[in-house]
């Protein structure tokens, strides 16, 4: 571990950091790296209700509240929360989420900052967010910025961006990375049920969506 | 949430007749219809919090399909495809309809308190 390295994963969604990242992160904390999650929305807009349903609209923040705790814990990582709303951030002013996210920036001081690719990265908070995490980071002063890795999840991506250039074989963290995943309950079966389009088996499934981490270094152009 | 019993419901919407009420509306069918599907694409409508005063309420259809309509003083709310409800501990009345794996596609919720945020 390098002097005061510290990660900080920048995404909207309780659940985005189990999916996404948590064997790289369960890797990091492995290595003894402190890793903050600051997580913009409560996944309000969920729309796994469970079947028999288990949840309401109204009931499914806190649901997804203490899941999204629990699975922190699990991780054992920092959760800073920032109170957007679900399927709103497209919405806010770019300027202000970025404002928000420096705050949180300045004080912790990364060495890498993990978040989505935007315009890659499917759902439109993913997009926003990330690119307003991009944003704050190029706020920083050349000699405070940290390494950014960009998470993008649109099918054909490699048409535009090319390979990821960090590719993780996360076979050793896997399960943690299961752990975090089965702490967000209620979404983790509707969108393990949601990943099975094809054929195929639930262990090529398991094989090809959650052992393996691939994230872009994201280059800043100086102007 | 427990099957839609019409008559109960009918008279549960009775009681927001000629009130100021809060609703929350929604349709979707979640963000990644098109990632999982390409002849799919996304859609949904969401309000939450527009205050309303109905003069009738009605609920019709059946358990495969039940619509709630609501006339207010210059136009109309309905929701079509809700076959679940709750009476929360709020007295707030969750109307929704979800497909075979729990999903949500539509809820209309009705109180007589603003929904948080
Ligand atoms: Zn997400």
């Amino acid at each position: 571990m390098k002097k005061d390295e510290h990660v900080v994963v920048i995404f909207p969604h309780p659940d985005d950091e189990a999916f996404g990242a948590a064997g790289t992160i369960a890797r990091f904390r492995k290595q003894g790296v402190p890793v903050t999650y600051l997580c913009g929305t409560l996944g309000e807009m969920g729309r796994n209700m469970g079947n028999p349903t288990f949840a309401t609209r109204e009931t499914l923040p806190e649901i997804r509240q203490q899941e999204l705790t629990n699975a922190c814990q699990s991780l054992d990582i920092n959760l800073e929360q920032l109170g957007y709303r679900d399927k709103t951030l497209e919405f806010e002013d770019q300027d202000r989420i970025a404002t928000h996210l420096l705050r949180y920036l300045e004080k912790i001081k990364p060495t890498l900052v993990i978040t989505h690719y935007p315009g890659y990265a499917v759902h439109p908070d993913h997009d926003a967010f990330g690119a307003a995490a991009i944003e704050a980071v190029n706020r920083l002063n050349l000699n405070q910025r940290p390494d950014v890795w960009a998470l993008a999840i649109k099918k054909d991506k490699e048409k535009d961006l090319g390979e990821p250039d960090l590719q993780f074989d996360i076979t050793d963290t896997f399960e943690d990375k299961l752990a975090a995943i089965v702490a967000h309950k209620s979404q983790a079966s509707g969108i393990l049920g949601g990943l099975n389009q094809g054929p195929a088996s639930l262990d090529q499934i398991v094989k090809d969506k959650l052992s393996h981490e691939a994230f872009y270094q994201w280059s800043f152009n100086e102007v | 949430m427990e099957k839609i019993k019409a008559r109960l419901i009918q008279d549960y919407l009775n009681q927001f007749v000629d009130r100021p009420v809060y609703i929350h509306l929604e349709t979707t069918n979640g963000a990644y219809a098109t990632h999982h599907n390409r002849e799919a694409y996304n859609v949904g409508a969401f309000i939450r919090n527009a205050q309303v005063t109905f003069s009738q309420a009605k609920i019709s259809g059946d358990e495969t399909n039940y619509r709630v309509g609501l006339k207010t003083e210059n136009g109309w709310i309905y929701a079509e495809g809700l076959r679940d409800y709750q009476i929360d501990q709020h007295k707030r009345l969750l109307l929704a309809g979800h497909d075979d794996q729990g999903r949500l596609l539509v809820t209309l919720e009705l109180s007589l308190q603003p929904f948080t945020n």
